[in-house]
């Protein structure tokens, strides 16, 4: 359990700076190969170490495309993720953090497309030149090489007069080159955060000018402009003894006339399985688009949430996770996230649904939820789902004491993991690690959450039935409070039940401390292992942070506490 | 996507252009490539373009995300006026801008993108967008009756709805008058 900690701390750093190891060594050593190759030597002469900039950067761009694709595999992740075998936490939610790597990755493309096109402008502008009648001698009898028949050419710029516009126009290199920048450029700027929030659908739809992108890269190298000596040829001619005797070349001689050739295309080799991989990808989105969801239930919670029950072949879920839905009626392109809120024992799987924007007011609408009116089953818009995607919740059972903390609409995964802990309680108490939850929910205003409310309720009324009070112990912290609130919440103090939510347990007003909590959990688990689950912004994840550091004893034997970063 | 804003994205990928423009000018330049003065000529247009296009417009509903310190070229744009409101002058523009650029190889990705860019302004000016500065909120100041006036009596002091209405009351504070006559029962 602890190396599995450490691990999960360390696991991003270590991938990133894997990645950017791979590069830089794919880099280096492709700069050091085409700067020393002996068949590469009057390539050199001509174009100087742009060659090898040109060279290893294309390199680096060949390694980044081929990787681009896969954290972008939804179902695949999905795949790897159930069948990963060490250290299933840690790993797993380093598969949450695809979309990070996938820009990482998208930024890695840019700055080797930079290096590369900056390189190959300069290559274009020495070969021009060394056509001119000003080159240097040796460059100008190497130009003139291909103008003999038996000759093959080394420089693709055959006459001083060519412009080079129309010179790179006229070569599949230059023409794909300038298509592959002109998509990524689209791509970049409709990327944007900015652009992301405001239009998902321009971004979406302006993201698969990448299509375009990977035909062009894998004919760009048809043209094998970029030549280096055949080896034959560099058997045949001895090059630190022939340089300076270029006035001599002939077809026999110790200096045979030297032949070149350029390297085949090898970019689609790279990426020709992640390409595959995707298009399987989407030919899964679109079968589990075709996969029939049957809507159970659908009820109405008060403060305009909606409560989605459905149904679906071989769903299987933990809790935790989240699904993506579609509805064709409103728009086919956009898939939203929510987290599921039922457990994985019910046959049935559940969301709540906030409207919060266009999407979630455009389905409370064709939900009919607005009118309150009786909706026939068959009148219901289609929805599509796909998933379950993200970490789940289960290592909140690994441990023998957890602490679940969620804030504000962080509720919702937790609703999952409730329910789901109730029933693993009910089945096999004896089999369960997990001996005591200690669940804090802190909001603003409890109304947006009476749904989050009656369950606890239901959950309170059920563990009282059962005599299973100990089990969970819950702090409801409401912090947006007034003080007509306060007086009415003061003169009902005696009662019961609280009189905001109606459970035992008596809500809190403000912000939890800390500190007490901790010193109290620490105090009451003096020699356990505490798994501490948060979801919600990111500063309380910091000072939740701060406080585990600060209340793990350093005695091994000793209660720890360990912070499981939240991806849920 | 009937509902999107064009210019917003024509802004992005004019902003793009602008710096590929002066990032092209200046390898030619540095390079001394033939013909190089069209690359200095490509790192004015692209800084031009840049000037402009830093501003992020005001979108027509809901909030928008200014880009870092850009309320300074705002207030230079704004002098403009319809110059640089208009989307069609703005379209034209960037077009014009972009073909000396055109005739050098290290600009011309500058240009094709700046082309695009006219293009989706076109596209944002036929729409009838055009571009607003962003107006800064003032400052939220506490209201008067917001704050609360400390109690002006010492404890013990009878509870808050007591203490409010002296303040409301203009027949002023005192002991309490009984709407219906009171007698007590101790004779």
């Amino acid at each position: 359990m602890m190396e599995c900690w450490i691990l999960n701390e360390t696991l991003s750093i270590i991938v990133v700076l894997s990645w950017l190891g791979m590069n830089l060594f794919l880099f280096i050593d492709t700069f050091c190969w085409y700067e020393e190759e002996k068949s590469f030597f009057y390539t050199r002469v001509i174009l100087g170490s742009t060659l090898a900039w040109a060279r290893a950067s294309a390199l680096c761009l060949n390694f980044n495309c081929m990787l681009i694709l896969l954290p972008v595999s939804r179902n695949l992740i999905s795949f790897v993720r159930g069948t990963s075998m060490c250290c299933k936490g840690p790993w797993r939610r380093q598969l949450d953090k695809n979309l990070k790597f996938h820009k990482l990755v998208a930024y890695g493309i840019a700055v080797n497309a930079t290096i590369h096109t900056v390189a190959h402008l300069f290559n274009l502008e020495r070969f021009h030149v060394s056509q001119s009648e000003d080159a240097p001698a040796l460059a100008a009898a190497l130009s003139q090489l291909g103008n003999a028949p038996n000759e093959s050419y080394l420089n693709p710029v055959r006459t001083l007069h060519t412009n080079t516009i129309v010179g790179l126009l006229t070569t599949t290199a230059g023409i794909t080159g300038l298509v592959i920048s002109l998509a990524l450029i689209l791509i970049m700027t409709s990327s944007t955060e900015f652009i992301r929030q405001y239009s998902y659908e321009l971004f979406w739809c302006t993201h698969h000018v990448f299509i375009i992108f990977f035909i062009s890269l894998a004919i760009h190298g048809l043209g094998r402009i970029i030549r280096g000596q055949t080896p034959e040829s560099v058997l045949l001619h001895n090059v630190t003894f022939c340089r300076d005797r270029y006035a001599e070349w002939q077809a026999v001689g110790p200096c045979p006339v030297p032949q070149f050739s350029g390297q085949e295309p090898s970019a689609w080799k790279w990426f020709l399985g992640p390409v595959f991989v995707y298009a399987c990808e989407r030919i899964i989105r679109f079968w589990r688009f075709q996969q029939e969801v049957v809507i159970t239930k659908v009820i109405s919670h008060p403060s305009a949430v909606l409560e989605l029950q459905m149904k679906k072949r071989d769903f299987k879920m933990a809790p935790g996770q989240y699904v993506l839905l579609q509805c064709a009626a409103i728009s086919l392109l956009e898939w939203h996230p929510f987290t599921l809120t039922s457990a994985p024992q019910e046959n049935f799987f559940s969301v709540h649904i906030r409207a919060a924007g266009d999407w979630t007011e455009a389905l409370f609408k064709a939900f009919g939820a607005e009118r309150h009116a009786l909706q026939v089953p068959c009148s219901l818009p289609r929805l599509a789902v796909d998933g379950p995607f993200g970490a789940s919740l289960t290592d909140v059972l690994h441990y023998p004491v957890s602490v679940c903390i969620a804030a504000g609409i962080g509720v919702t995964p937790f609703a999952s993991l409730l329910k789901s802990l109730w029933y693993k309680c009910c089945e096999a108490p004896q089999h369960l690690k997990l001996s005591k939850v200690y669940f804090y929910w802190i909001c603003r205003d409890a109304q947006a959450f009476e749904w989050f409310a009656s369950l606890l309720l239901s959950l309170e009324t059920q563990m009282h039935e059962q005599g299973n009070t100990h089990f969970l112990s819950y702090h409801i912290f409401l912090t947006g409070w007034d003080e007509n609130q306060a007086i009415h919440i003061a003169l009902h103090w005696d009662e019961n039940t609280d009189v905001i939510t109606g459970l035992k347990q008596k809500t809190f007003y403000g912000r939890p401390n800390w500190n007490n909590e901790f010193k109290e959990i620490a105090y009451s688990h003096p020699s356990s292992s505490i798994g501490v689950f948060f979801c919600g912004p990111k500063a309380l994840s910091k000072t939740l942070q701060k406080m585990c550091r600060l209340y793990s004893s350093a005695d091994p034997r000793g209660v720890h506490f360990y912070y499981n970063n939240d991806s849920f | 996507m009937g509902q999107i804003e064009w210019a917003m994205w024509a802004n992005e990928q004019a902003l793009a252009s602008g710096l590929i423009l002066i990032a092209g000018g200046i390898v030619a330049t540095a390079g001394r490539f033939a013909q190089w003065y069209f690359g200095a000529y490509s790192i004015v247009a692209g800084a031009l373009v840049c000037l402009l296009e830093y501003p992020r417009g005001r979108r027509s509903k809901g909030s928008t995300m200014e880009r870092c310190g850009q309320k300074y070229l705002a207030a230079v744009v704004k002098l403009f006026g319809p110059l640089t409101r208009n989307y069609y002058v703005r379209a034209v523009l960037h077009l014009l801008l972009s073909v000396p650029a055109g005739f050098l190889l290290a600009t011309i990705l500058g240009t094709v993108c700046l082309v695009i860019a006219s293009g989706i302004y076109l596209l944002a000016a036929v729409r009838g967008e055009q571009w607003m500065a962003i107006e800064s909120k003032p400052k939220e100041r506490p209201q008067a009756e917001d704050i609360k006036q400390p109690p002006s009596n010492p404890p013990p002091r009878p509870p808050v709805e007591a203490r409010k209405k002296p303040s409301e009351d203009e027949a002023a504070g005192g002991p309490q008058v009984n709407p219906i006559p009171v007698t007590d029962e101790v004779v």
